[in-house]
């Protein structure tokens, strides 16, 4: 059973909750050094991130870069806005594929839970209709629909050939 | 890769992303695709513009008819953005969790 929750929150927001077994100054941490960044921000298996500036600071900034080591790669820009050690983090980014999407405000808090860590990340998107098109393109119930499109696509492909 | 604004705006709307549902299990012709719709045909066609126009939906001609079929390309666009926000981040927690073990000391 996935421990990650996505859900809705009024026209804009898209809040996801993960608890880690891990204090919050661990777990902050790791969103925050680049080399441990590195080893867990990767995306889709065999996939790697060659290039992690994340300049945590205010007005700090922040790029990503991701590769699947076959030519295939993207990234993401951002910039730090606030940081409260080891509490919140609020930054924005945008991903370049390679056309930059909307950007997206996130503050990430990391409240202690038990003996771990509850983290809590809520999305700002720019308006309700960047939020539902993100939305309808797999964050949600769009999955089993992407999937369909996916395995389809095969087919299509195999009949036009 | 076309305009990814273009493509945002053409899965805006809910019956244009129903259109690519239904497209999503086989070639359909407009009358096809506007039978479960309270639509016109001519109001599909509209629809099916944008999502050409976008790179969604290609047709093709075979003869009097022009059948819609789902763009690999455009869908591609869609799913890389799509693989870096929900499955992945379900991924990339799992392997903070083996950070976060590797890194925190026992109690």
């Amino acid at each position: 059973m996935s421990k990650l929750s996505l859900r809705t929150e009024g026209d804009k927001h898209v809040v996801v909750t993960r608890y880690f077994g891990a204090s919050p100054e661990a777990v902050y941490r790791a969103h925050t050094d680049p080399a441990l960044i590195q080893k867990w921000m990767l995306g889709p298996e065999g996939w790697t991130m060659p290039v992690c500036i994340n300049d945590a600071r205010p007005g700090g900034n922040i790029r990503y870069e991701w590769s699947d080591g076959k030519g295939n790669g993207f990234h993401l820009t951002g910039e730090f806005v606030e940081l409260q050690p080891f509490s919140r983090i609020v930054h924005i980014g945008r991903m370049h594929l390679p056309e930059p999407t909307p950007d997206n405000h996130i503050e990430t808090r990391f409240e202690p839970e038990g003996s771990g860590t509850l983290m809590t990340m809520r999305m700002t998107l720019p308006d309700s209709r960047t939020r539902d098109v993100m939305l309808a393109t797999g964050m949600e119930g769009g999955m089993e629909a992407s999937y369909a499109r996916l395995e389809n696509m095969s087919a299509n492909a195999s009949r036009a050939a | 890769m076309q305009n990814l604004d273009a493509t945002f705006s053409a899965l805006a709307d809910p019956t244009r992303r129903a259109i690519l549902a239904r497209l999503a299990t086989g070639e359909l012709t407009v009358m096809e695709l506007a039978k479960p719709f309270e639509m016109s045909q001519p109001a599909i066609s509209r629809h099916l513009r944008v999502l050409e126009s976008a790179g969604l939906v290609n047709r093709r001609v075979d003869g009097a008819k022009r059948p819609c079929s789902l763009a690999p390309e455009g869908i591609a666009t869609i799913d890389q953005w799509l693989s870096l926000l929900r499955k992945a981040l379900a991924r990339n927690y799992d392997r903070l969790d083996e950070v976060l073990q590797a890194t925190t000391p026992k109690k």
